[in-house]
């Protein structure tokens, strides 16, 4: 849909699986995301849909398929677990900010201890990207001095000073004021227009509808129904897909 | 009518109370809490009476300048005390430079040990010649005039190190590194300095007095720490041989009293090593003093650990720092952090168990305090020698607590 979308595969999943203890939470999801693809992953709680993407910087590990991220198969070998956390930004339902540190160290910690940076290379663009969010007079306080909205902000910013060429967003905006999602939204949506592969679990289905390439719909641990926003949203083809959508659009 | 209410500006209604107010609302507010009040104000009276009358009037303080030498230094030489003033002077340069660098609490932190050091040096506590035989005799010939005026130059020379090095030091900021480097290397500094070499060295068999317990208790403190991170973090390894042996080293030390590791280092211990090769009496002391803490820290640093949400390491792992990192600039700052009051807690208790050294027949500031106690010619004294003791102990664990406060403070715990 956006124009951003080539053919060229970044991430490559073959049948991943994943259990907690003996709950499987994972059952052989398959699927490709193209550089550039926006793709929005929604489904009720426990559908496995946020492990799925944790998967994909190995903050969970999957026991059985495979997955391929620009190239590097995840595996336990950590350098290679590094190099694709490297190229992999994540942002998380909670923010996750460093309390102790400050906003722009927040920001600036990765791309000088990771990225190897200058500390004035890094704080320069830092204070960019801040000022790409709106926020640059937020830079010398704490996160906790700071509004929720403001604070995930501060968290994009943060995987984006690694600027990394994928970027994940669990549920982010689930833990926001209504007021305060939107904000959040468009940084998300200006983001997107830039070109950012974009892997985004959310239950926000005006932006899945406005922004994403494709929305997959998840539940107990498989791919039940991905199609086009369109398609989607006006012609399910799935009973249980049908629910979830009535259930979702109602409020 | 409602929206000029609204946008006028409502002042919060004044709580703020003068002490009269006080007195009236806690002490005086009913007829029987006047009573009790009257009651504990006339019981305080006689307590502090009795106790201050002691102090002043009761008490033979001579026994203290008497033997404020052995108190200090034990039966360290008095011809190499140059020794521990050179480690002192030292210290105070270090100190001015990182008060000048670093400014703020470390500054504040330095200057009230500087104001310290200056009331010890108005202090005519040594005016009495330190002899028995004459002792509570103000003989003021040439060579206790010049002793007296030797210390004090030691001291005075100290304190204008320090004041010197702060203006130098004073916003420079490359001093930093260097700074940090002195105070890693200052520990062993300190020991060879106060060792010394050749014919002249001080055989640790002449350390004593307080001078022993804050040479215990301060390298007791710098290497129980870092110890006890690390086995904090073995405890909680993925990897099955560092977790086991951790936790097995932490549950069996702190399943034994101190006691029985210190007499187990001086009795046991060089049984089993061959025969020329004897470890030095204080060193073996100080590494059961080193060993038992540090499996204390390391379950105080565990507590902390644990206070830090998974969702933190998470976060350092999606931007690609390495375990190391992670743990160094995410985890252990906010660990360290949480659990300061229990940390300094437990260098206090380190403090304070030096005084089990006298087991072994070392001489630290209460093994002293005893030794002259059981001198004749201060027999009875006990009171205002362990009076005194006790002040010496309470200064230095009160200080420790006092900056721990001021840290957390200046960290902003429980506010970010």
């Amino acid at each position: 849909m956006t124009e951003n979308t080539t053919n060229d595969p970044i991430i490559i999943c073959e049948d991943v699986h994943k259990w907690f203890d003996d709950f499987h939470v994972l059952k052989g999801i398959t699927t490709t995301f193209k550089k550039g693809e926006k793709a929005v992953i929604c489904g009720p709680s426990g559908s496995g849909k946020s492990t799925f993407i944790r998967t994909i910087n190995r903050l969970e590990e999957h026991q059985r398929g495979t997955i391929i991220v620009d190239g590097i198969e995840l595996s336990n070998d950590l350098r290679n677990i590094n190099l694709i956390r490297q190229e992999v930004g994540m942002v998380f339902q909670q923010f996750n900010l460093f309390p102790h540190l400050t906003n722009i160290k927040n920001i600036t910690l990765g791309p000088i201890q990771v990225r190897k940076m200058s500390k004035s290379a890094a704080e320069e663009a830092a204070l960019a990207l801040l000022d790409r969010m709106g926020i640059e007079d937020q830079a010398y306080k704490y996160p906790a001095e700071i509004s929720g909205g403001q604070q995930q902000r501060v968290a994009i910013a943060r995987a984006l000073a690694m600027e990394p060429k994928i970027m994940l967003f669990d549920e982010p905006t689930s833990a926001l004021d209504p007021e305060m999602i939107s904000e959040v939204l468009d940084v998300m949506r200006e983001l997107a227009h830039s070109g950012m592969t974009m892997l985004v679990v959310t239950h926000e289905m005006g932006f899945a509808r406005e922004v994403a390439d494709r929305v997959m719909f998840f539940d107990e641990g498989v791919v039940v129904e991905e199609a086009a926003p369109a398609d989607f949203f006006d012609n399910p083809q799935h009973e249980r897909t049908k629910l979830f959508i009535s259930q979702t659009l109602q409020h | 009518m409602e929206n000029i209410a609204i946008t006028q500006e409502v002042k919060p209604p004044n709580t703020s109370k003068g002490p009269v107010k006080w007195l009236q609302d806690n002490l005086f507010n009913t007829w029987y809490n006047t009573i009790l009040t009257c009651l504990a104000l006339v019981f305080l009276f006689f307590v502090f009476k009795g106790g201050l009358t002691w102090i002043f009037t009761q008490a033979e303080w001579e026994v203290i300048p008497a033997n404020l030498q052995i108190l200090m230094i034990g039966p360290y030489p008095i011809e190499q005390a140059w020794r521990i003033w050179i480690v002192l002077c030292t210290l105070f340069v270090l100190l001015g430079l990182s008060a000048g660098v670093w400014k703020g609490l470390v500054l504040r932190i330095s200057a009230a040990i500087a104001i310290f050091g200056l009331i010890l040096l108005l202090i005519p506590l040594d005016v009495v010649k330190n002899s028995e035989a004459e002792y509570a005799v103000l003989e003021f010939n040439f060579n206790i005039i010049y002793l007296i005026f030797l210390k004090r130059t030691w001291l005075l020379g100290g304190l204008v190190l320090f004041i010197v090095t702060f203006f130098l030091g004073r916003d420079k900021n490359v001093l930093k590194r260097w700074v940090i480097g002195g105070w890693v290397l200052s520990l062993p500094y300190t020991m060879m300095v106060l060792h010394g070499f050749g014919e002249n060295s001080v055989s640790t068999t002449h350390w004593g007095g307080l001078f022993l317990t804050l040479v215990l208790a301060a390298a007791g403190i710098t290497m129980c720490f870092p110890l006890g991170v690390l086995l904090a973090l073995g405890r909680r390894s993925q990897l099955p041989a560092i977790k086991w042996v951790s936790t097995i080293y932490i549950e069996t030390i702190r399943g034994v009293p101190l006691i029985t590791l210190l007499i187990m280092g001086s009795v046991l211990f060089p049984i089993f090593m061959p025969g020329d090769l004897q470890l030095d009496k204080v060193l073996r002391a100080e590494l059961a003093l080193i060993l038992f803490s540090a499996a204390y820290m390391a379950e105080n640093v565990r507590g902390g650990l644990q206070a830090v949400p998974q969702g933190q390491v998470e976060a350092a792992q999606a931007v690609g720092l390495t375990y190391p990192k992670t743990m160094l600039f995410i985890v252990l700052p906010q660990a360290l952090r949480a659990v300061i009051p229990a940390i300094v807690g437990q260098f206090i208790s380190l403090f304070k168990d030096t005084s089990l050294v006298t087991i072994i027949g070392l001489l630290d500031l209460l093994g002293i305090a005893r030794s002259v106690l059981a001198n004749p010619t201060w027999q009875g004294r006990y009171i205002e020698v362990y009076l005194f003791v006790a002040a010496i102990y309470f200064v230095f664990c009160y200080a420790m607590s006092y900056v721990s406060q001021k840290i957390e403070a200046d960290l902003g715990v429980g506010k970010h």
